[in-house]
């Protein structure tokens, strides 16, 4: 399963890829293999106020609906509109072209209480 | 997001092959089984192109004989076991006092006394205790479940399958019979029956020869473009052609008429339980009916449950909904207050908070072109 290095995770196999004050986020390679076959993809709206582990978007199946949660504090400034009209993206680039949100984070040190890439290995065995 | 993780259960005679080919195990009922192997879409696919194959073991068998078992057997069930000839099996119900479906299960005449019942597998403990309260004399009655292993085997090329075991001259069972053949060493019993609507079989054996069975049958299947299928693929390419699911689409608190299944009940017959609710209910039409419904433009799948509303009203809910992989649109099943149940009222349904528009449909929702 792949884990990149140089991304934070979450328990909850949201990944974060830190861009200098922001975040982007998705969902891990072992979660899209969990779900497998996204069909649909309900994104934040640009401009809503995330909280750490709180619900932010729906990533959907066949078989069922999944929350997503946000990693850290902040505001969406972006989307991922490409999910729109091809939500299998998730499924066939997760930590690419699969991007969900970008956040800009209230404090840019919280992604720091996140795990690292080993943890993340970890955490899913 | 989070994953859900399995605990233990009952398990079937194939579980260590499911876990071999690395399928996504789940609870169902009491049980585990394989929900996935790959991807719901991609079995789905083989079935409605090639064909694939179904765990079925956890369906529960009942063996009624003796001289009486036909007569009695039709006083417990809806259609007319009056009508099987011997080889030949009938969808039916077995009802509660008020007309609620205790069970769809589909009845076969495997002797001139002898009757299999294959019922749901959550079913198979409380069908038993049911019929067996009401069991007369000189009918016997056996709960042979865990002695048997099944295979649904689903999909255009399934002729070509079991010329592949049997050879060009044997001849499949038609449509709702049922025969036993011999192959290396044990019996399998074929029905030529499915719950996909596509051509199919579903085979039943002794539980030890499970995993001969299964793997001759993904051996054999292999040049055919064979695919082992799991209960995603089971649940939309039923629903697509609007088979009920009981526990989610039938219940004891449903009757047959409002489930839009009178097809399969013989008011005929002088005496069977549920009888009297039943005519009342064809006679007098019921509160709700069970329509199939589509989702008239992209958006979230429907799902079990979310609320059904026409112009702010609400007038029922799901109670089956998926991404239909044919026709890559939403799909469901509700029960709808009958004054709105018409083909072609528009409906809205309920999803987070939001609306999105619908219509209901004439059953089934796929049509094979």
């Amino acid at each position: 399963m792949n884990v990149p290095d140089d991304l934070f995770y979450t328990e909850s196999h949201e990944w974060v890829r830190r861009e200098g004050e922001n975040a982007r986020v998705g969902i891990t390679d072992h979660a899209q293999a969990e779900l497998t076959d996204v069909v649909y993809v309900e994104l934040p709206k640009v401009g809503a106020q995330a909280e750490a582990r709180g619900q932010i978007a729906v990533v959907e199946s066949v078989k069922a609906a999944s929350d997503i949660y946000a990693p850290v504090k902040g505001t969406v400034i972006e989307v991922n509109k490409a999910l729109e009209s091809n939500p299998a993206l998730i499924n066939t680039d997760p930590f690419g072209e699969g991007w969900i949100f970008v956040l800009k984070m209230d404090s840019p040190d919280d992604v720091k209480k996140l795990k690292d890439a080993a943890a993340y290995r970890a955490a899913i065995g | 997001m989070s994953l859900v993780s399995d605990a233990a259960q009952k398990t079937t005679p194939l579980y260590g092959e499911h876990l071999r080919l690395g399928a996504k195990m789940i609870p169902f009922g009491d049980w585990i089984m394989p929900v996935q192997y790959s991807s719901i879409m991609e079995e789905h696919q083989a079935v409605r192109n090639d064909v694939g194959v179904f765990d079925i073991s956890h369906m529960g068998q009942l063996v009624a004989t003796g001289p009486k078992a036909g007569g009695w057997l039709n006083e417990m069930l809806t259609n007319n076991t009056g009508k099987l000839e011997a080889g030949s099996g009938q969808y039916t119900f077995l009802l509660n006092e008020n007309g609620g479906i205790i069970d769809d299960l589909i009845v076969y005449r495997t002797g001139p006394e002898e009757y299999l019942l294959v019922v749901n597998a959550s079913g198979t403990e409380g069908d038993f205790a049911w019929l067996n309260e009401r069991l007369i004399d000189d009918v016997k009655l056996e709960n042979r479940s865990a002695e048997y292993g099944g295979l649904a085997i689903q999909g255009p090329r399934v002729i070509e399958l079991f010329q592949a075991f049997f050879g060009n001259e044997v001849e499949l069972p038609a449509r709702n019979q049922i025969k036993a053949f011999d192959y290396n060493g044990t019996k399998l019993t074929i029905a030529r029956t499915g719950y996909t609507g596509e051509d199919g079989v579903e085979v039943f054996f002794p539980a030890t020869d499970a995993t001969m069975v299964w793997n001759e049958v993904l051996e054999k299947g292999k040049a055919l473009g064979i695919r082992p299928c799991g209960l995603g693929a089971r649940d939309t390419l039923r629903l697509e052609m609007c088979y009920p699911l009981n526990g989610s689409d039938l219940s004891p608190k449903r009757n047959p008429i409002e489930a839009g299944l009178g097809f399969f009940v013989d008011l005929k017959k002088p005496k069977f339980i549920g009888r009297d609710v039943l005519v009342a209910a064809k006679e007098k039409g019921t509160a709700e009916r069970l329509v199939a419904v589509r989702m008239k433009a992209k958006g979230p799948p429907p799902r079990p449950h979310y609320p059904v509303s026409r112009e702010g009203e609400r007038i029922g809910e799901l109670t089956s909904g998926t991404l239909s992989p044919s026709l890559n649109q939403g799909i469901g099943m509700a029960y709808i207050s009958s004054a709105h149940a018409g083909v072609g009222t528009e409906l809205e349904i309920e999803i987070r908070g939001q609306k999105f528009p619908a219509i209901i449909e004439k059953k089934p929702l796929y049509k094979k072109s």
